[in-house]
């Protein structure tokens, strides 16, 4: 748990972080969302206290952020930055076994560690360990700059634009990858990010930032349905809202009895998908498949339509 | 097979041809003032050798004109140039009068010219062949003990450079040792302060400005008029605060020579520092700290190990700087080759200044090969990065 309360930065004239109150559940996934220069990379940065705040507090776990030296508060949260950050000069393993080692956990320990993140990221351990950053694409980068990262198992990890110099479809991967990896190790995740589209995906919550303030706190549906401000909305894009909406629950939500025709979509999907399938295959319907391969039932176009319709 | 010219062996060859034919190969003088007298290479040598220097001149000339691998073209420049070194010791050995121990026999400007065309001629071999670091300081140590072994088996005992060595052996190893501690001592003194005057700059920017601009004020003093400077306040510091004077603080000699050297090391030292720290990727600093490293983990850790090939880089102009500046402590009684070079002038005795000069030039070089072989091996080749 998280608690931000009244949190101000000012530099000089300028507020750059106005009066932010949040509270974020463990094991969540929030996304702080806004234009640059909004604060939201300075809020995050808050709270691992790379950025003193001119007021308020934080708690983490209803302990205060600054009952500990600052140094000791970053050892256990984990830390992940656009670009990765890795450090030239240490290998793969050399940077993952990084806050262990600041830790003093023991080799094996800390040998253990790196090749189980590794192996979790996909990368083997023998083949990957002893290499360079720049040995690696930039995919690999970025999964090494996450597992070195969670190192030294942190409950909570704060990211900063960690996927923005990924291609569309490297990022989309590392974005699955990195729910999974929350779900393995029940991390809390603050990302921050200026891709909308990246924050209906990952988050639980999202936060709105706008000049320094958080203009809404929500749920993704929340947000879609009833926007806070003109700026959410324009920051959703009116004309995504349906797709948007459509894209966060799965198509077991929208499951109807009956049968239907052609190739079927599986319940873990999301409807968003099972709309795209029913346009481009010109179907009235899909039949759904569960978990197990058994036909549940069928989904269908007036069904959606009515789920991605708006409040009126 | 086609043969093919090379430029720059065209005018290696040409300079070869003037130095071998036009030019003085060697000088004899009745001793050590008077003018000389010049010699060809027909003159200089026993005809035998005067033969096989002239056939392996004109080999070399021709492995320079057409277009030949550079490991034959390096090879051969080698080996002229031992063949070249032989052939002085011969020439003053032919040339000098049995029993006289008064003429001088010395290298006149073609064997200098010969010499200068063969070094291009090895460097550019050099350059195309791209050797590794440890490579070159191979090469290095080979022609070091190749010196080394002419000098030990008295091929040239019968020069004028071994014989102004001869009558000095002794100051010549103790001005050696001072020359070295100038230098050395002086570079280790600037690293130890200079390093932790960097980091403070780099640190705190306002800081930075002034003290560069007061480094870069005393890099513009001539050296001789810094060493003037320093003789007032060392020798008030040698005469009012006790103990100075017991640990040789003077306002001459060595004291003002080694405080000069220092002031003239902190500008690279502190400079390359500065730069090098610079130069580490904001990224690795930003998550080095975000995951929780104390400023001093940080700077032993990252930053000083990012920052080591450019530092290492400042160190080797401050070497090379020092090992020709500490000529110039002799002027103020600091000791160093300078003493032979500017005894010398005093004497007109070229063969003198060449006793100084000449192992100050191979210091040099061999410190700038050395330490730049230490900077190639020490910066890794990450400069490429892949996309994503």
């Amino acid at each position: 748990m998280i608690e931000i309360e009244g949190i101000s930065k000012r530099y000089g004239e300028t507020t750059v972080v106005r009066d932010v109150s949040l509270t974020i559940a463990p094991r969540t996934v929030t996304v702080i969302v806004g234009t640059s220069g909004s604060g939201k990379t300075t809020l995050l940065r808050i709270i691992n206290r790379l950025v003193e705040p001119t007021s308020g507090t934080i708690k983490l776990d209803g302990e205060d952020n600054r009952s500990l030296p600052d140094y000791e508060l970053r050892r256990r949260i984990g830390y992940a930055i656009q670009g990765h950050g890795l450090f030239p000069h240490r290998t793969v393993a050399q940077n993952i076994a990084t806050v262990p080692t600041l830790l003093g956990w023991d080799r094996a320990r800390i040998e253990a560690k790196v090749n189980e993140l590794l192996t979790l990221f996909q990368l083997d351990p023998v083949a990957f360990g002893p290499r360079y950053p720049h040995e690696l694409s930039g995919g690999q980068q970025q999964r090494v700059g996450v597992a070195r990262a969670l190192a030294a198992e942190p409950k909570v990890l704060l990211m900063d634009e960690p996927f923005g110099a990924l291609d569309p479809i490297i990022r989309a991967k590392a974005q699955d990858d990195l729910l999974a990896i929350q779900k393995h190790f029940e991390t809390t995740i603050v990302l921050v990010t200026h891709d909308m589209e990246e924050a209906f995906h990952l988050a639980d919550r999202i936060a709105v930032m706008d000049k320094g303030e958080v203009v809404q706190y929500a749920t993704p549906a929340e947000m879609l349905v009833k926007p806070a401000t003109v700026f959410v909305e324009s920051l959703i894009g009116a004309g995504e809202r349906p797709f948007r909406l459509l894209a966060i629950d799965t198509v077991a939500d929208a499951v109807e009895p009956g049968v239907a025709e052609g190739e079927a979509i599986a319940s873990s999907a999301s409807q968003r998908e099972a709309l795209s399938m029913l346009l481009w295959s010109g179907r009235k319907a899909l039949p759904v498949v569960g978990p197990d391969g058994a036909v549940i039932g069928k989904v269908s176009l007036d069904g959606l339509a009515q789920r991605a319709a708006g409040p009126t | 097979m086609q043969l093919r010219v090379d430029k720059l062996g065209v005018i290696i060859a040409a300079l070869a041809a003037y130095g071998a034919l036009l030019a003085p190969f060697a000088t004899f003088r009745a001793n050590r003032i008077v003018a000389g007298e010049a010699r060809s290479i027909s003159e200089a040598l026993p005809p035998a050798w005067a033969a096989i220097i002239l056939f392996l001149i004109i080999t070399t000339a021709g492995i320079a004109i057409l277009k030949t691998p550079s490991r034959l073209r390096l090879g051969t420049a080698f080996a002229m140039i031992a063949a070249l070194a032989l052939g002085i010791g011969a020439a003053a050995a032919h040339l000098t009068p049995p029993e006289n121990t008064y003429a001088r026999v010395s290298p006149a400007s073609g064997f200098w010219i010969l010499l200068f065309a063969l070094g291009l001629l090895a460097a550019d071999a050099l350059t195309r062949l791209r050797p590794s670091p440890l490579v070159r300081v191979l090469f290095l140590s080979a022609v070091l003990g190749f010196i080394a072994a002419v000098l030990t088996s008295g091929t040239w005992d019968g020069l004028s450079l071994l014989k102004e060595y001869a009558s000095r052996a002794d100051t010549f190893w103790a001005e050696a040792g001072k020359h070295l501690m100038l230098a050395l001592g002086s570079l280790a003194a600037a690293t130890a302060v200079g390093i932790p005057l960097g980091v403070l700059c780099h640190r705190v920017a306002r800081l930075r400005d002034g003290l560069l601009g007061v480094l870069n004020a005393i890099q513009t003093i001539p050296s001789i008029a810094l060493f003037g400077i320093l003789i007032a306040p060392l020798g008030w510091i040698a005469i009012h605060v006790p103990g100075a004077a017991a640990i040789g603080i003077r306002g001459i000699g060595t004291a003002p020579a080694f405080v000069a050297l220092f002031l003239y090391s902190l500008l690279p030292v502190v400079a390359n520092t500065v730069v090098g720290l610079a130069g580490v990727p904001r990224e690795a600093n930003d998550a080095a700290r975000g995951i929780g490293m104390t400023d001093f983990q940080r700077l032993i850790g990252i930053e000083f190990p990012l920052a080591f090939p450019v530092i290492l880089t400042g160190i080797r102009i401050v070497l090379v700087q020092n090992i020709g500046l500490a000529t110039i402590a002799a002027l103020i009684g600091g000791g160093g080759f300078g003493v032979f070079v500017f005894q010398g002038v005093g004497q007109t005795a070229m063969d003198l200044v060449l006793l100084g000069a000449v192992p100050t030039v191979l210091l040099a070089f061999t410190a700038a090969i050395v330490l730049d072989a230490l900077i190639e091996t020490v910066t890794p080749n990450r400069n490429r990065v892949q996309s994503a």
